[in-house]
């Protein structure tokens, strides 16, 4: 088949492959991370990357799918197969209902108003403490199991997250060339031409933005089964940016590209262990450096300095 | 539910309104001068308070001559963040620019917690700490700065907006940017005063609250949200609108903290915000004249 098929193959391929080469050990852990931002990355990327949205209030989202799971699956002791698509269904819900006021709003008042948003999702998170357990947590969420099989090691999450991953990356790859990802574009290019031509910008924004909502939700009920206890403070302002740098890191408008976002802003911390607190700055820095001088990302921005090196030394060549 | 404490509210929601209606005012002129909103403008306030505390404990200069440093050393913070942000930006869209604001405050804020620590700072009160009672309710001399400073302001701005050169430059800007520049406005050195205009301004509000409600180097976050709520509700206007704006912030806010639950104080600015945005984008007080994009 396809080009983009086989490319997904073979990034799949490597996925699968990965564990063998790591054996377990504590990578294996950032790894089954790197899986969950980059269903993160992936979801806020088809709204920022290709309708062109900002939201600067994912983390509220991811956030209550990590808490409708945890509270569904710890306090009622529900199945938490169940309790996921319920919980992604009711971000959906919500983010269907918010998406049309908010969504009539533009640029920086879009910006600020779902970065409010978030917000107060996270404030009804610290304040609701009989439900949520208010900012020390809500401990004692079940893994995941199939049957008598518990999903209890970083391997085994491994595969598991990064099976969800991979199902997410090749629906968004298909949404992406579809009639629906080339009505995006155009709504990202210039929405009044996109409804010219009869797309119904409005509507089609919403839609992406409770998809996008829902993909966060389905990652944050992921993330309180692996992690087993969910806080607050990982669902903050700053995790929205952080989601945020790593779209933009990556690339607006590329699946891979927030896979690579994901990559190295999960990754990058691990290294810097030592300059654990300052890792913000290090983010503030890469974003303002990604905006001014690889507006289109690692994905775009590579190539493009290679094909510079590369032409320059063969210029050099001649003279 | 008591008078006097509903008057206690009230005149502490007024002083942190004011607070707000700084703040406000500084987003307000950027926006009008360039079409940015600028998301570093909480990390000005933070900067106000925390180069007073600088040059107060480590170059043990008197609090009179702290504070006239400190706030042009945030004012320079501001000019250096135009030149080396905004200025060399080669796809000014809005995306690019709220992600270059965003990067930019908190790239100031790491830069304040590595210099400055995480710890929380006091700035001694301008003149003492003796309550002043008025009608049941006690206030502290410091609301009473607050107050008499932003009043001071807001007249010193609305002078510059309409009785000198470079405030109706300025104006025009905020009209039409192209044709300023064709009628021989520099309109990229407009640009560059709106930073310096309301770096400063937010500084000052910085400097102002520090005294009352401590300082650190994530205080700009919260400040410069309310006081962008505060801009909302005045439909981004720099003058009367935006103080009104933000005073009535800080009396509802006040009030929902001391009447329904301190808790969920920060949720009630933000609730307004999408209220306002949803319903009336252009502003409490303005009329509908054009979309906001």
């Amino acid at each position: 088949m396809s080009r983009d098929l086989l490319k997904f193959l073979a990034f799949a391929v490597l996925v699968l492959l990965a564990p063998l080469y790591f054996k377990g050990g504590y990578l294996m852990n950032v790894l089954v991370f790197v899986g969950i931002h980059t269903m993160l990355a992936i979801g806020l990327n088809l709204l920022l990357g290709y309708a062109g949205q900002i939201s600067l209030g994912h983390a509220g989202f991811f956030g209550m799918g990590a808490y409708l799971s945890g509270i569904l699956t710890a306090t009622y002791a529900w199945n938490p197969w169940l309790a996921m698509p319920l919980a992604a269904l009711l971000v959906g819900a919500l983010a269907f209902m918010i998406g049309f006021p908010i969504l009539k709003l533009k640029g920086h008042y879009l910006a600020m108003a779902t970065l409010g948003m978030g917000i107060i999702i996270y404030i009804v998170f610290n304040e609701t403490i009989d439900l949520t357990g208010g900012p020390s947590g809500l401990s004692g969420i079940p893994s995941l199991s199939i049957g008598t099989f518990t999903f209890d090691s970083d391997v085994k999450n491994y595969y598991l997250i990064w099976s969800i991953t991979l199902g997410t990356i090749l629906l968004t790859l298909n949404l992406a060339n579809s009639r629906v990802g080339r009505a995006l574009r155009a709504v990202h290019d210039s929405e009044v031409a996109a409804r010219v031509v009869g797309v119904n910008a409005r509507l089609l924004k919403v839609q992406i933005f409770a998809l996008s909502a829902v993909i966060s939700s389905v990652a944050g009920s992921l993330y309180a089964h692996t992690m087993t206890f969910v806080a607050p403070a990982s669902f903050g302002f700053n995790f929205s940016v952080e989601l945020l740098t790593m779209v933009v890191i990556g690339g607006l408008g590329s699946i891979y590209g927030s896979f690579l976002g994901a990559a190295l802003l999960t990754l990058l911390p691990e290294f810097l262990r030592a300059a654990h607190d300052y890792d913000i700055i290090i983010y503030g820095g890469l974003l303002m450096l990604m905006v001014m001088f690889m507006p289109g990302g690692l994905v775009r921005g590579i190539p493009d300095l290679f094909r510079m090196l590369v032409k320059g030394r063969g210029g050099d060549g001649h003279a | 539910m008591q008078f006097d404490q509903l008057l206690q509210y009230s005149l502490s929601g007024l002083s942190t309104g004011a607070i707000y209606a700084l703040i406000g005012i500084g987003f307000s002129i950027i926006y009008n001068a360039t079409g940015i909103i600028n998301f570093a403008q909480g990390e000005f306030v933070m900067l106000g308070g925390m180069f007073t505390l600088l040059f107060l404990e480590t170059f043990k200069l008197p609090l009179w001559a702290a504070i006239p440093c400190a706030i042009a050393a945030s004012t320079v913070a501001g000019m250096l963040f135009e030149r080396l942000a905004i200025r060399p930006l080669r796809q000014p869209t809005p995306i690019n620019l709220v992600i270059i604001t965003i990067g930019g405050s908190i790239l100031i804020r790491g830069l304040s917690m590595l210099a400055w620590g995480k710890d929380t700072h006091a700035i001694p009160p301008f003149s003492g700490d003796d309550p002043i009672s008025i009608a049941g309710a006690t206030i502290l001399p410091q609301h009473l700065w607050i107050l008499a400073i932003t009043i001071l302001i807001v007249f010193v701005n609305r002078f510059y907006f309409y009785h000198t050169i470079s405030g109706k430059a300025m104006r025009a800007c905020s009209y039409n940017r192209r044709a300023a520049g064709l009628v021989g406005i520099d309109v990229r050195r407009m640009v560059l005063f709106s930073f310096i205009i309301s770096s400063a301004m937010g500084a000052v509000a910085g400097i102002i609250v520090a005294p009352l409600t401590m300082t650190a180097y994530d205080v700009g976050v919260m400040l410069g949200l309310k006081g962008f709520c505060a801009a909302i509700i005045g439909g981004m206007s720099s003058g009367m609108a935006t103080v009104v704006g933000g005073l009535l912030l800080g009396v509802l806010e006040s009030l929902g903290a001391g009447l329904i639950s301190s808790g969920y104080k920060d949720a009630i600015a933000f609730i307004i915000l999408l209220l306002i945005l949803f319903i009336r984008p252009q502003g409490l007080f303005g009329k509908a004249e054009s979309e906001r994009v």
